[in-house]
């Protein structure tokens, strides 16, 4: 907690600024990108939200204690809590700091104004027994918790409901981070679910394995929250979705311990009960022990990248290689907006010989290859394996491109791409300092309505802003992100200058509501790894019929009749 | 919810209609007497094209179509069900796809642009066209694919339309054009090249005709490739009365749409009305059924003697283009096409049936709203109701009068600029020569010949000049058919209780329903504003209960309810027709003579003087009027339809008229 911001996303130490020279900066050691110069960054950003130095906004410096509701616990339960010996803390800073998700709203409140409600206390159990206790004690005093994992969630998910009147704990798991032990003869792990991704790669990777689930939240995200949440990681195509991963899970609910008496790949025992906690969002329990699969680290690994001349080549292309099943670990396309977003990331060069090879690249692309800048985009791959496979496969790779009209573009270009992920939600720290709002999302959808929904999402948005009188035209970008069979999950970037708008964090949530509804209409899915939270629960009944949700909802009533897990997610 | 949406839907509708604000116009004519046709015709002509369009052949696009996966799909579907090879079947789609697909050259364009400047300048005196129009119309073509919309009086619609945008430099239309044309040597090719696509007349059974007909005109639209040009109502209306929409084509462009392949589509309405129509008398002897001459090239040649003659001033006013997105926010449930492969073949839901009508409706209602009227079309309405001759003062007078009265109602009348109400009349009497004349200050219709011959022979001469002058007159009425109908209702009714008179409106609004143009489910509505209308201008005031009309309003709902006489009782003579004449089943061919003779003998003995219900086109309109009431049962049989009447209902439906008004009431209000 103290090496992360307070009021904004990632470490304390890493951040975009703009140095003396008025020059953009990325700061910090973490990241390839640390303590580099961004010599175009600054010329994009006015470019295209026409937002400008001059005119900045600030957040407040540190969290103001006094603004913050205070915390009512009742006496009895404190003297339970204690008895147990798990600690807790009552502490402004810390229920704040779990008050909140990484929305867009939730931030602007962080920067300027104070949420309603917040948990009235934390607790830090260590263990399954410790969770074991503390939910026995929250059905003994009927308290509501909401477990609390790495805290990325971009749902609403970990918001207080404001009308909870019980006090409200904060379940954060983040001491339960232990390996249990591994199996290296099933290839199986088992981890306690509060585990930060990163610390999970690295430890497994001390005995040579990892789980090659990486999504972009990694560093931060646990491995319980993803399985609450249905997660989704950039080498799924090599290693799958938390759903092909996970073996076996344990949960603590208020009816007692879930669970199932063997670890088996696969088993017929009616419907699968992880399905019913995989994406419950924490409104079942608490996710204390998870058996994840895992792989030998990969001998090599290679990045790529391909430009094509257009948008619609370029999914033509995915759709190839995702039909010919042979997909890269990862293999993304950016449209054309976010390539040259991407490049204006570009850090200054460090040799005269790399700017004279640059140029030169751009050259042969453009004007001999006839490839318009303001249409071509790029997809960036990520291959793993044997080296000799991996050679193979790139190549299998390269040829399909080719036949779409792609030209390769280097690995460095590729490694970029997947670096500018990580560092893309700094990013928007650096926009609400000058009046550039924005957010991410995602959706799934079948590969012959790629185009349409991408194309009509973007216009949309471009629409809404004129019409709710954003004053500069946003920037409305997507990229495919993940291939499957049968479809393909989009990721798009969305953001706007508000300068002369007075409710910008209103206009923002009309839009971005117009949007969700323009993928619904394209045939696009309500979420493919965000997940639902309370943000997108008013599209879940159409999403998945009047039954569908009472099938869901009879479970809630079974597990947990008193809403003790009363975070409100989902249902 | 559903209600609501549909309530919204039409509330912008009805305010519209109260925040008039009309463009100017401007003569396009003008500036071709000045310069030369030549020049003109091959000037650098660089439209505004959409800005998504890939541009491409029209060959390309007929062979994207016959690969398309919509086709293809039929094609297979089609050789499995009849066993045969699928190359046998796709040859037949490359058939009907040439037969079809137009393929547009910029010569040919050149040529036209050269040849209609020379007839049309013979023809016309002035083609207006309303700048402000255009201007919203470049925009909306640059921006989504667009869809226009015209009314249809005349072949010469769709001539002036590509003249007219060629004329302002805009991507010119594909036009869905009968197949017919094709029958005409040399003209037709050369229309084909001129934009034009040709559809059969019917095509319902024809699974491949469809699909290839269908998907041709969607990938046009989804590629932006040109406007798409059609009309709505299917067909030349002979009576100058808006016909009722059809929705097959419309129901195709608004597919890509409603599918999401394309972010929205703009619908163009565009009224084009003429002082003159070039066909008035062909229309009318097709009406009395004297049959119309195919199209032919030697027939065209033959019409050329009309060159001589004028034909008065166009209006065209192109409508705001509509935005369908707008249209179906929150009217259409959001993902009806979410689970089933778009490329599939699918009958639309219920909910998409409905508002594919109700779109229709609602752009013919904007086609009829920007319908200009000239002041021919008052003199003609005033001159039916004053038969056999009228006093040329009176018939000022009252022309004024009702000049008055439509501008209230929301008619837009261009009255010629500065001119005296007598120069007005006059110059329409000049103009319309052939339909009536002054003779002795007295205006009389022009039925020469009438003097001598059998009786036959001069009831027909009159129906003729009667038809034609109605052509004129019809112009007005969907304006009026509102107010009118209430004034006839109060009528019917002698009662002033608003509930029996609004049952009787409502009654006579579905009798109608296939003669005028109605939002469809909205009778409340349309009878309030009907109402309204007739409280603005004193006719009839309206209490908590009641409707009485006013003593200076007798004259304004007698003048109303006259004016929709001849389809009482003309509804009624054929409904009468139904009960007593027709006892087995029967077919429309067979139903069109026998109620002509029918109403023929009543006109030859004098029985009646309702000379419009010799009309094949109300004829048509009642029959299925009595097939939406269910008095009518409509079968389909292999060579057509066939028509049951239930004496019973008919009777019915004729007692709710006869209890109340005497049929053959003499004109109870002159004016």
């Amino acid at each position: 907690q103290e090496l992360l911001k307070w009021n904004g996303w990632g470490y304390n130490d890493s951040k975009f600024i703009f140095n003396k020279k008025g020059q953009a900066e990325f700061t910090g050691k973490r990241y390839r990108l640390g303590g580099m110069v961004l010599p175009t960054f600054k010329e994009w950003i006015e470019k295209t939200f026409g937002a400008s130095l001059e005119h900045k906004t600030t957040s407040r410096a540190s969290l103001n204690v006094n603004d913050v509701p205070p915390s009512i616990v009742n006496e009895e339960f404190l003297q339970d809590l204690r008895a147990t010996k798990i600690s807790y803390s009552q502490d402004a800073e810390d229920r704040v700091f779990r008050a909140h998700g990484h929305c867009l709203h939730e931030i602007f409140v962080l920067r300027e104004g104070m949420f309603k409600r917040i948990p009235d206390i934390v607790v830090w159990p260590v263990c399954h027994e410790d969770v074991v206790k503390i939910v026995e004690l929250a059905c003994k005093h009927n308290l509501c918790i909401i477990p609390f994992g790495g805290g990325t969630s971009v749902s609403s998910a970990l918001e207080c409901p404001e009308e909870e009147k019980r006090t409200i704990i904060s379940l954060d798991t983040s001491q339960m981070n232990r390996i249990l032990w591994i199996d290296e003869k099933n290839l199986i792990a088992c981890v306690e679910a509060g585990i930060v991704g990163q610390d999970l790669e690295k430890q497994l990777a001390e005995s040579g394995f990892c789980t090659g689930h990486e999504p972009d939240s990694m560093e931060f995200s646990s491995l319980g929250g993803w399985v609450a949440t249905r997660a989704s990681g950039m080498k799924k195509n090599i290693y799958g979705n938390i759903e092909d991963l996970v073996i076996h899970i344990k949960m603590v609910t208020p009816r007692g311990i879930v669970e199932k008496n063997c670890q088996v790949p696969r088993m017929s025992t009616g419907p699968d009960i992880h399905h019913f906690i995989m994406g419950s969002e924490g409104t079942l329990g608490v996710v204390t022990e998870v058996t994840i699969k895992i792989r030998p680290v990969p001998e090599y690994q290679k990045y790529g990248s391909v430009v094509f001349p257009n948008f619609e080549r370029g999914v033509a292309c995915l759709r190839e290689v995702a039909k010919q099943r042979c997909a890269p670990a990862s293999i993304r396309l950016v449209d054309n907006a976010q390539f040259q977003f991407g490049h204006a990331l570009k850090p200054q060069v460090a040799s005269i010989f790399t700017s004279f090879l640059d140029g030169l690249k751009k050259f042969y692309i453009t004007k001999f290859k006839g490839f318009d800048p303001n249409i071509l985009c790029v997809a960036t791959l990520l291959f793993e394996g044997d080296r000799e496979k991996v050679l193979q496969h790139e190549k299998q790779v390269y040829d399909i491109a080719t036949k779409f009209g792609g030209l390769a573009a280097g690995e460095d270009n590729g490694q970029r791409g997947y670096m500018l992920t990580f560092v893309i939600a700094y990013l928007r720290d650096l926009g609400l300092d000058y009046y550039v709002i924005g957010e991410s999302f995602e959706t799934s959808v079948p590969w012959d309505r790629v185009l349409d929904l991408c194309r009509n999402v973007k216009e949309r948005i471009v629409r809404e802003c004129k019409e709710k009188g954003v004053q500069f035209a946003p920037l409305s970008t997507c990229r495919v992100t993940q291939t499957y069979d049968a479809g393909a999950c989009v990721y798009f970037y969305f953001a706007f200058n508000y300068r002369g708008i007075s409710d910008p964090i209103h206009v923002y949530e009309q839009i971005e509501r117009a949007a969700r509804e323009e993928i619904l209409a394209n045939g696009g899915s309500l979420s493919h790894h965000h997940g639902v939270g309370k943000l997108r629960k008013r599209w879940m009944k159409e999403s998945i019929s009047d039954v569908g949700l009472g099938m869901l909802r009879s479970v809630k009533e079974y597990v947990d009749p008193n809403n003790i897990f009363g975070n409100k997610n989902l249902l | 919810m559903a209600q609501d949406s549909v309530s919204l839907f039409v509330c912008s509708q009805q305010k519209e209609l109260t925040s008039k604000k009309r463009d100017e116009f401007e003569d396009i004519l003008e500036e071709r007497r000045l310069s030369s046709d030549l020049r003109y015709a091959m000037k650098c002509y660089t439209p505004v094209i959409y800005k998504g369009l890939s541009p491409c052949k029209p060959n390309a696009i007929k062979s994207a179509v016959l690969q398309s996966e919509q086709v293809q799909y039929v094609i297979k579907q089609l050789a499995k069900e009849m066993g045969e090879s699928p190359d046998i079947i796709q040859e037949e789609a490359t058939e009907i796809l040439d037969e079809m697909g137009h393929s547009m050259q910029l010569g040919a364009v050149r040529f036209f642009a050269f040849a209609l400047s020379k007839i049309f300048k013979r023809l016309f005196q002035r083609v207006c066209v309303n700048e402000e129009g255009m201007q919203r119309l470049q925009h909306a073509i640059q921006e989504h694919p667009v869809v226009l919309l015209p009314s249809h009086r005349s072949y010469v619609d769709f001539l002036m339309l590509s003249y007219l945008l060629y004329t302002y430099d805009l991507a010119l239309p594909v036009i869905a054009a009968g197949i017919d044309f094709l029958g005409m040597k040399i003209v037709g090719e050369l229309l084909r090249r001129a934009g034009a696509f040709f559809m059969r007349r019917s095509f319902g059974g024809n699974r491949l005709y469809w699909a290839v007909f269908a998907e041709y005109v969607k990938t046009m639209l989804r590629s932006g490739y040109a406007p798409i040009e059609f009309f709505l109502e299917g067909t030349r209306s002979r009576t100058a009365k808006t016909l009722t929409p059809k929705f097959g084509l419309l129901s195709i462009v608004m597919e890509p749409f409603l599918k999401r392949e394309v972010f929205d589509t703009y619908l163009v309405p565009i009224s084009i009305s003429y002082e003159r129509i070039l066909e008035e008398s062909l229309y009318a002897y097709e009406l009395l059924g004297v049959p119309k001459p195919k199209e032919s090239t030697s027939g065209l040649l033959k019409a050329r003697r009309i060159l001589s003659d004028s034909f008065g001033t166009i209006h065209i006013y192109v409508g705001q283009p509509v935005s369908l997105r707008t249209l179906a926010s929150g009217r259409i449930n959001r993902c009806p096409y979410n689970l089933v492969p778009r490329h599939l073949p699918q009958k639309p839901s219920e909910d998409i049936q409905e508002f594919v009508s109700d779109v229709a409706y609602k752009m013919e209602l904007l086609q009829i709203e920007n319908m200009v009227l000239s002041p021919w079309v008052l003199v003609a309405a005033v001159l039916l109701q004053n038969l056999p001759a009228m006093d040329f003062e009176l018939l000022i007078e009252k022309t004024l009068w009702l000049k008055g009265l439509t501008q209230t109602f929301g008619g837009f009348i261009e009255w010629p600029d500065n001119l005296c109400a007598k120069k007005a009349v006059m110059s329409g009497l000049a103009l319309h020569s052939n339909i009536a004349r002054l003779v002795d200050g007295h205006v009389i219709l022009n039925d020469k010949g009438v003097e001598d011959g059998a009786v036959g022979e001069i009831v027909f001469k009159h129906a003729l000049a009667i038809l034609m002058c109605a052509t004129y007159r019809n112009q007005l009425l969907n304006v009026f058919v509102r107010p009118s109908l209430v004034a006839v209702a109060l009528q019917m009714t002698r009662s002033f209780r608003k509930e029996e008179v609004y049952s009787c409106f409502s009654f006579l609004r579905d009798v109608f329903s296939d003669e005028f143009i109605f939002f469809p489910g909205i009778s409340l509505k349309d009878f309030e504003e009907g109402c309204f209308l007739l409280t603005k201008c004193d006719a009839i005031q309206i209490s908590q209960q009641e409707i009485y009309p006013t003593d200076k309003g007798s004259v304004i709902v007698s003048f109303l309810s006259a004016m929709f006489r001849p389809f009482v009782e003309g509804y009624q003579l054929i409904f009468r027709y139904l009960s007593k004449e027709t006892k087995e089943a029967f077919t429309e061919k067979q139903f069109i003579p026998g109620v002509r003779n029918f109403v023929f003998q009543l006109l030859e003995k004098g029985n009646t003087q309702c000379y419009e219900a010799l009309s094949s086109d109300m004829q048509k309109n009642a029959l299925a009027a009595l097939v939406q009431l269910g008095a009518v049962k409509k079968k389909k049989m292999s060579n057509g339809f066939t028509y049951n009447v239930n004496q019973e209902a008919v009777n019915k439906i004729l007692d709710m008229f006869d209890a109340r008004i005497p049929v053959q009431k003499p004109v109870a209000a002159r004016l």
